[in-house]
């Protein structure tokens, strides 16, 4: 995720200090890694080079987090072609899980028992994202959802391959 | 182009048919509904035909001559003798023939005529001799069996029938029991008896109560599986198939269902065609080759019942809009409206209206009036019906969980439920009206006896010239006789010659006479005179002592009489009195030492008996006796009352008929019941899973089939009241309604749904077992 | 392996077998009052099976059964009925609403079979449909609702007679993923709040994700994942 459009779109509502930056980030994506001040420092420092950003004012204190900070107009344009560039859909190509089975198969361990236990684990916490998502708001069920869904993406394929090992251990052999 | 369109179509159809799960088992089902109706069809078609070659075969074994004159004695004169007598409640057909010359004529079916001391027997006759059932018979038949009588000579299989041979028959030639004739199959002048159109209008209506639930029933077997149709034409439109393409293909499917069911028909008449042959019905049996349908009328039915089918499938589909992604009933929509419900029997009673008062003076009935007027209202009811079931489930309400469930399934499918039970009602609306006709009309076809059944069984008249004593001291000495009344009796007149006075005189000691009459005293010597009984007239007039009087007279165009004269003693007065024939005797009462001894050859003896009905065959006991005492001695069953032949000939075929029909209608109900059971499988078992007791399962299954028969029912038993009621007023017979067989009638009508429901339990329990759930 | 204590219904050694096919072959499970398991696994695996004979639908060929100290195996098919219609409540993918009733008259069903007179049943049974956010179907019979609806349904007549055990086969199967959800959440919620037991058969992972822990059954064997872990 990029954090620089990110605080650049939230700046788009109106001029913010860095805390409050930091605080609506955190609000609105950042429930599982909250940004350090310093990220915010950096990031803004950034932007503020390229001219993306510029400070509003200052208030008594040290620190970027007492900067007020408002977009300017490159500033929009970028955020602008930021939401209308697609994202490259992720190839999932790399899995440590299926170098896990495959390795299991040809040290001829229970590969079946691997699969299991990883169920278990993707389970428990869908069971924790499910939870949350039942307590949370709109924004907590919106993102729970994308977890879910992709937890639930992995253990198809778990469910898929535990029907196939017999098959996969057969070309694992040769 | 178009031709071709039309027949790939309608082979799709045909295809459609026999494929697909449980495709097979549909199209067999619905070919064993038609087969059934298409075999009944046949057979109703052949009737007539058999009737006619079983008149033609009685017609061709006449052999009673109807002139007054007895033939001279040539080489080619037969004599012959009615020596029939029956067997338990079975007649037998019996002759004694005596050929007077190497000329005389064989009977049909008769290869060579039997010695004295042997006889020719039908095979079942045979039979019947030859089994531990008939020992008792063979006692009375002991003659040697030389031979069998052929197909020709016997009107059915089934038939009981001898010829034995006689000797000095001659002696006896009387031109009634025994007869001299020179040829058999004589013309039988004006017995072509017109038909009672009282008569015809029963057999009409019979043809039309029977013909009217097969129709109804075949319509509904073509109907079997309409559902899954459905579905398969709702994907045949997905792929691209246009409405009249759907059109076609269903005609196709039920055409294909229909063919087979005209072959099936066909085996099904064939088969009930042997079996007819080999069962006797009511004491009427038939042969095979007497049951050939007139072709014209099998080629009426193997056209009509596939266009019928057709029309059916199509008429069905009117309400059904099938769309590619399912079906849409646009009939369920609409209410169903009564006025043209109610039309259909208003005017089949418009058109029995005029005829009504015909029947008394004579009239003729018009045939198409009735028919069509019993067909409308009959069809009425078939129309009234859904109608009504709609109606009276859409009140129906409260009560306990299988009540709702039946209630709530007949207020979303009320035709399905009125049309399986329309079958139903019609056969009980005709056969009420027509018991109703039957028990009205009975007086006329029934001859009430005023015989006394209850102090008299069995009479035997033993002819002119046999010692009575004798005979009477036999019958005593039978087993199972209680009591023995033993009178000689004859008639007197006032001249040698066409008198026109007569009495009756009963022979008999004082003991016996008492039995007839309140004598005042009594000694073997004296006479009596008994006036003022029923008929009697001359008694008064002839019974003056010193008068002569002469025993058989001789009457015109007749034999010559014995003409014995007697001079009358002193007459006593004798008061008349019941006698154990339950009648009033009237005439001269003499005691054997007042008769003259010539006047006994004149008299035929008489004897009364009182039996012990509870000795097993008392009757054939009693018969044994009488054929030992002389063969030409005749037992009569006395009963208390005889009805026309032919109204029981009527009846029963109201019987077979209707109890065909409901067995035909019982099983497309089971059918259409088990195949809606089969399209709620799963939701029997998730019902059962979450625990409905099968009780409560079964129940609603009962209610489901029991409310539309209880309306059908009713509404059959008020149309069929209507009918047989105005049928009598046709008849001019009083209305009286006869409750036995109305409540007989509709419980034929329940217990076949009763049994209907019993049957489809067990599968109904199949059904719900937890297995119904499984999906994987 | 012994039952934890307090378990409401436990089976051991179950065994189960269609003609040729075994559909269990020695499966255990136990559940505590209040807890929602998901019952796993790959189609065929028999989890149906299973679910029917914890549910007295079907009778183990092999095993015990214990519903509440009490021995299923040895009950009739009378007891097991009856313990259904008032101990147990039942959802299923689908074929279960009949389609005569109206909504309201399905969820009393229930209700009625147990003996409560028509008026308290639908009473009981409005309140349960209101809960389940479907009050305002009620005159409409089951053909005329969305599948939503008529799932929401389905679940207030398994929650109608407060069962202590709620087996749910594939219950949302039927459903797209929000109603789906939405079903899940109303189940679980209800059941909790009532103390009643939830077994769970589902292949779909997001469903699972309701429950309290899963078992997963393969090729008739079941392993509890809590246990192995």
């Amino acid at each position: 995720m990029s954090i620089g459009h990110t605080l650049l779109g939230l700046l788009e509502s109106g001029p913010r200090h860095g805390y409050d930056l930091k605080r609506a980030f955190d609000e609105k994506f950042g429930q599982d890694r909250p940004l350090h001040y310093g990220q915010v420092y950096s990031t803004m420092s950034r932007l503020l080079k390229h001219g993306l950003v510029e400070v509003d004012g200052i208030e008594p204190g040290g620190g970027p987090e007492r900067k007020r900070y408002a977009i300017t107009d490159a500033g929009i344009t970028d955020v602008e072609r930021w939401l209308a560039t697609p994202e490259k859909p992720e190839p999932y190509l790399q899995s440590t899980l299926y170098t896990k089975v495959v390795l299991a198969l040809l040290t001829r361990r229970d590969a079946a028992e691997i699969l299991d236990t990883q169920r278990s684990e993707h389970l428990r916490m869908m069971r924790i994202l499910t939870d949350r998502k039942r307590k949370g708001d709109l924004a907590d069920q919106l993102i729970c959802d994308h977890a879910l869904f992709h937890l639930e993406a992995d253990l198809r394929w778990l469910e898929l391959t535990a029907a196939r090992l017999d098959k996969l251990a057969e070309a694992v052999a040769k | 182009m178009r031709l071709r369109q039309w027949s790939r179509d309608l082979a799709m159809g045909v295809g459609f048919a026999f494929t697909g799960r449980g495709g097979w088992v549909r199209a067999v089902l619905t070919a064993v509904g038609v087969g059934l109706g298409v075999a009944l069809l046949l057979l109703t078609t052949a009737l007539p035909s058999a009737l006619t070659a079983r008149d033609q075969r009685e017609q061709a074994r006449t052999d009673f001559t109807f002139s007054d004159t007895t033939p001279p004695k040539t080489d080619a004169t037969l004599l012959i003798a009615n020596v029939g007598t029956t067997y338990r409640d079975d007649d037998i057909r019996g002759r004694e023939l005596e050929p007077e010359g190497a000329k005389a004529p064989l009977p049909p079916g008769v290869a060579q005529f039997p010695a004295a001391g042997e006889m020719v027997v039908s095979p079942a006759l045979k039979d019947l001799l030859t089994s531990a059932d008939g020992a008792l018979l063979r006692e009375r038949l002991p003659d040697r069996i030389v031979g069998t009588i052929a197909e020709p000579g016997l009107v059915g299989s089934h038939e009981l029938a001898f010829y034995r041979g006689g000797e000095g028959l001659a002696s006896k030639l009387d031109g009634g029991r025994v007869a001299r004739i020179e040829r058999f199959g004589e013309e039988i002048p004006g017995t072509s008896e017109p038909w009672d159109p009282v008569l015809l209008l029963l057999i009409l209506v019979v043809f039309v109560v029977l013909l009217m639930p097969v129709g109804v029933f075949v319509a509904a077997a073509v109907r079997f599986g309409g559902e899954g149709r459905d579905r398969r034409l709702a994907a045949l439109r997905l792929v691209g198939s246009d409405r009249h393409m759907t059109r076609r293909v269903a005609a196709g499917e039920a055409l294909a269902g229909s063919v087979l069911g005209l072959v099936f028909g066909t085996g099904f008449f064939l088969i009930g065609r042997e079996i007819a042959g080999s069962a006797e019905v009511f004491e009427v049996s038939v042969f095979p080759s007497y049951l050939n349908p007139s072709p014209a009328l099998a080629a009426l039915v193997a056209l009509a019942v596939p266009a019928a089918a057709v029309l059916v499938t199509l008429f069905a589909l009117r309400g059904v809009v099938i769309e590619p992604l399912g079906v849409v009933r646009t009939a369920k929509q609409r209410r169903r409206r009564l006025w043209w419900r109610l039309l259909l029997p208003l005017a089949g009673l418009a058109m029995l209206a005029p005829m009504i008062g015909q029947g008394g003076d004579g009239g003729d009935f018009n045939q198409y009036l009735v028919v069509g007027g019993v067909m409308l209202l009959l069809i009425g009811v078939t129309a009234l019906l859904p109608w009504i079931v709609e109606a009276v489930v859409a009140r129906l309400g409260a009560g306990s969980v299988s009540w709702q469930l039946a209630v709530r399934r007949l207020q979303l499918s009320s035709g399905t439920a009125a049309r399986t039970v329309n079958g139903i009602a019609v056969a009980v609306a005709g056969a009420i009206a027509l018991q109703m006709l039957f028990a009205g009309v009975e007086d006329d076809f029934t001859v009430e006896s005023d015989q006394d059944v209850s102090r008299i069984q069995m009479q035997v008249s033993v002819p002119e010239g046999m010692p009575l004593t004798e005979a009477a001291e036999e019958f005593r000495r039978t087993e199972g006789v209680r009591r023995v009344y033993a009178y000689s009796e004859g008639y007197l007149g006032e001249r040698r010659s066409d008198p026109e006075l007569s009495t009756m005189v009963t022979v008999g000691d004082c003991a016996s006479l008492r039995e007839v009459a309140k004598l005042p005293s009594c000694r073997d010597g004296d006479v009596f005179a008994v006036s003022g009984a029923e008929y009697d007239t001359d008694t008064d007039t002839m019974a003056k002592p010193g008068r002569t009087v002469y025993f058989d007279p001789t009457y015109e165009d007749s034999p010559k009489g014995a003409e014995t004269a007697w001079t009358l003693p002193a007459v006593k007065r004798a008061k008349a009195a019941l006698d154990m024939t339950g009648g009033e005797r009237g005439g001269l009462l003499v005691t054997p030492k007042a008769l003259p001894a010539a006047a006994l050859e004149s008299l035929t003896g008489q004897v009364y008996l009182r039996l012990d009905e509870s000795v097993p065959d008392v009757r054939d006991l009693v018969r044994n006796t009488a054929a030992a005492v002389d063969p030409f001695a005749e037992p009569m069953l006395w009963v208390s009352s005889q009805r026309s032949d032919r109204y029981e000939s009527i009846r029963t075929g109201l019987l077979v008929g209707a109890t065909c029909v409901l067995a035909l209608i019982g099983a497309s109900l089971l059918v259409s019941q088990l195949e809606q059971l089969r399209e709620r499988r799963k939701l029997l078992s998730a019902l059962v899973a979450f625990g409905t007791r099968r009780r409560t399962l079964s129940l609603s299954v009962l209610w489901q089939t029991a409310i539309p028969i209880v309306l059908g029912l009713t509404l059959a038993s008020v149309v069929g009241l209507t009918l047989g009621a105005v049928l009598l007023k046709m008849t001019a017979t009083p209305v009286s309604i006869d409750w036995a067989s109305v409540l007989a009638m509709t419980g034929i009508g329940a217990g076949v749904v009763l049994l209907v429901t019993l049957l489809s339990l067990p599968p109904l329990l199949r059904l719900m077992r937890p297995e119904g759930l499984r999906t994987e | 392996m012994t039952a934890p204590y307090g378990s409401l219904l436990v089976a051991e050694g179950l065994r189960k077998t269609y003609g040729p096919t075994t559909a269990l072959d020695g499966a255990e499970f136990s559940i505590h009052p209040g807890e929602v398991v998901a019952v796993m696994g790959p189609s065929g695996s028999g989890k149906s099976t299973l679910l029917h004979c914890l549910a007295g639908i079907v009778t183990p060929d092999e095993g015990s059964i214990r519903y509440d100290g009490r021995e299923m195996a040895t009950m009739s098919d009378a007891e097991r009925s009856a313990l259904r219609r008032s101990e147990f409540g039942f959802v299923f993918q689908f074929g279960q609403l009949v389609p005569e009733l109206t909504c309201v008259e399905n969820v009393a069903l229930p209700l009625r079979l147990n003996g409560t007179s028509r008026k308290a049943a639908e009473r009981t049974a409005l309140s349960w449909m209101e809960r389940l956010e479907v009050d305002g179907i009620g005159k409409k019979r089951p053909g005329e609702v969305s599948g939503g609806q008529g799932q929401r349904v389905a679940v207030a007549r398994a929650l109608a007679t407060g069962p202590r055990v709620l087996f749910a086969d594939e219950p949302t199967g039927a459903l797209d993923s929000l109603n789906g959800e939405r079903v899940m959440e109303l189940l679980t919620d209800a059941a909790r709040s009532t103390n009643a037991a939830v077994v769970l058969v589902t292949h779909e992972a997001r469903v699972a994700a309701y429950s309290d822990r899963e078992i997963v059954v393969r090729d008739g064997k079941s392993r509890d994942m809590e246990r192995v872990v």
